[in-house]
């Protein structure tokens, strides 16, 4: 869909049959939503939060033509281009993190001019969500003005009609699909969660078909003893998976840290043995399992339970 | 006490917030030096970060890798979502912003997209994140950097994150109303602009660095004025702090 293009943003949303009822399903049924060529807006940020169980059943369902938006964009990013499932990247920034250095993969595929890697900043992004989470076209700011970002993105300026400032409008973006990871979720969808937000919320009101899987599935009697921790209600959520560790090797705020051993087995490869260690990477945990035990199995249980201390460690028991 | 020049940055960058009352941080050396002068000069400086956090208090040796992560949150007062943390900005609430780039040129622009062209390019880096929103929203942002001649270079291949543009008034023509680059970090000294110019020139240097050898590093003309104020050496105190935060050396190298 264009971008800023409210008007059929809102059509989409009211022809699509809507639901207060149990949305509770499987990950291969939730992810099924998600079809070629669909713009994919990612939940969480870099290695926090991220939806990398339902990320990976995309690339085991092998969707095409993808097109992925993320605020800040991990070795996810890798994967997809490696997969040859995404035509175009929408990011402010991709990589692990300064530690691991710059990402080869992205530097092979955007070098060669074999991807459209459409660079914002992380505010801007954020306003073309917002946007479309208010069903607006468009969000005025004062970031990007002046930059080269101005010239290689969809942005305009104008000036305001009030004052007679120069301004930097951001079109809406209305992704088709979000895949969000959340810490509780009941099975109509409504979503809680710990620590950053991000910016999911925005993200799944902007997007037209919201897949969340959560930690833990309560009884809805949970939610609405605490309505007020509530970020995402169920009517605007199409499934919900239950989903332990869901996000890992990433981190979920106070559940567990991020394995930064992972990340560092992981780049050490592409740097020994060149990209087609990504390769080699997505035969394993991805296309080398049959879902997300497996997938978790590749770590063990220990690994998962150092990780559990590590974030208690930091941010106290849950 | 001797010291490196990461740590020698560090601390430099530390005693610029003396007397701020918030400082917008990226992760790595920026960051180090925010947490560093929580610790000496600025004990209620409150650190923003832009994965959402306002005012933690991060655990020493435990510092973030990404701005991000739950490393991010220990003790914080606040975790906005990413947007509304840069929207505190854009208000004009912070102070200072504490950013980084790959290339920097005579005008502050600072370059953390692509070396060559933006399609193709010869290096694709990984992009702003949040540093063109804290050089274009906070009150006043100051560079950190190492001082080395591929850095400092004539012009930037691309403009991430908008110094004075093309010097004179280009910045407030382009929209940047508010905020301003006030200053340049470095291991070798701190660089000021010219009020009319908005070039850059030498303001000072630290310890046993001459004018020369910030010049040889400096791939543009830098005037410099003609007795050039020398920084005062790391204190034992600063720099036992600074190895406290980073024991383990994951951001001091």
């Amino acid at each position: 869909m264009r971008s800023a293009d409210f008007v059929e943003a809102r059509r989409r949303l009211e022809a699509k049959p809507q639901s207060t009822g149990d949305k509770l399903t499987t990950l291969t049924e939730a992810v099924r939503k998600v079809r070629d060529g669909d713009h994919i807006a990612i939940g969480g940020c870099l290695f926090s939060r991220s939806p990398l169980a339902a990320l990976m059943e995309v690339l085991r369902q092998g969707r095409r033509g993808l097109t992925l938006s993320r605020n800040l964009m991990c070795y996810e990013g890798e994967l997809f281009m490696a997969s040859k499932a995404v035509d175009g990247l929408m990011t402010s920034w991709f990589d692990i993190a300064l530690p691991w250095g710059l990402s080869l993969k992205l530097r092979e595929e955007v070098e060669g001019g074999r991807i459209r890697f459409e660079e914002w900043s992380h505010l801007g992004l954020g306003l073309r969500y917002r946007a479309g989470a208010m069903g607006v076209p468009f969000l005025p700011t004062l970031t990007m003005l002046g930059s080269d970002l101005m010239g290689v993105t969809d942005t305009k300026t104008m000036q305001c009609p009030f004052t007679g400032e120069t301004l930097c409008l951001v079109p809406a973006l209305f992704p088709e699909v979000a895949l969000l990871h959340v810490h509780r979720a009941d099975r109509f969808g409504n979503c809680q969660i710990d620590g950053y937000p991000h910016m999911d919320t925005d993200i799944a009101k902007a997007a037209a078909t919201v897949i969340v899987t959560a930690e833990e599935i309560v009884d809805e009697e949970e939610i609405r003893r605490q309505p007020d921790r509530t970020v995402i209600p169920g009517l605007v959520v199409d499934a919900v998976v239950e989903m332990p560790y869901g996000s890992f090797p990433h981190e979920c705020y106070g559940l567990y840290e991020a394995d930064f051993a992972h990340f560092e087995a992981y780049t050490d490869a592409v740097k020994a043995r060149g990209t087609g260690a990504v390769n080699d990477y997505l035969e394993r945990y991805v296309h080398g399992v049959s879902g997300h035990e497996q997938y978790l199995a590749l770590f063990g249980e220990e690994a998962l339970a150092r990780q559990r201390r590590c974030a208690e460690e930091l941010l106290g028991p849950r | 006490m001797s010291y490196s020049d990461t740590e020698l940055l560090a601390v430099v960058a530390a005693r610029q917030l003396a007397g701020v009352t918030s400082v917008f941080a990226g992760v790595g050396v920026p960051l180090v030096a925010a947490v560093l002068a929580q610790k000496t000069r600025a004990p209620q400086l409150v650190i923003v970060v832009e994965g959402g956090s306002m005012g933690p208090r991060m655990v020493p040796g435990r510092l973030p890798y990404s701005t991000n992560e739950m490393r991010t949150a220990p003790r914080a007062q606040m975790l906005p979502g990413i947007t509304d943390t840069f929207l505190f900005a854009q208000r004009g609430f912070l102070d200072v912003g504490f950013v980084g780039g790959a290339q920097i040129d005579p005008y502050g622009n600072l370059n953390s997209s692509v070396i060559g062209g933006y399609e193709r390019p010869k290096v694709r880096l990984p992009g702003s994140g949040g540093a063109n929103d804290i050089i274009s929203l906070c009150r006043r942002v100051m560079v950190v950097t190492m001082h080395e001649r591929r850095r400092f270079v004539p012009k930037v291949d691309f403009v991430t994150s908008p110094g004075f543009l093309s010097g004179g008034d280009s910045r407030r023509d382009a929209g940047l109303v508010f905020g301003t680059v006030s200053r340049i970090v470095t291991h070798l000294g701190t660089l000021a602009f010219d009020p009319e110019s908005r070039r850059l020139q030498l303001e000072s240097l630290h310890p046993g660095v001459t004018v020369q050898q910030v010049r040889d590093n400096t791939g543009f003309e830098l005037p410099a004025p003609e007795h050039v104020p020398v920084t005062e050496p790391p204190s034992a105190e600063e720099l036992e702090t600074l190895r406290s935060i980073d024991p383990e050396r994951n951001f001091l190298g």
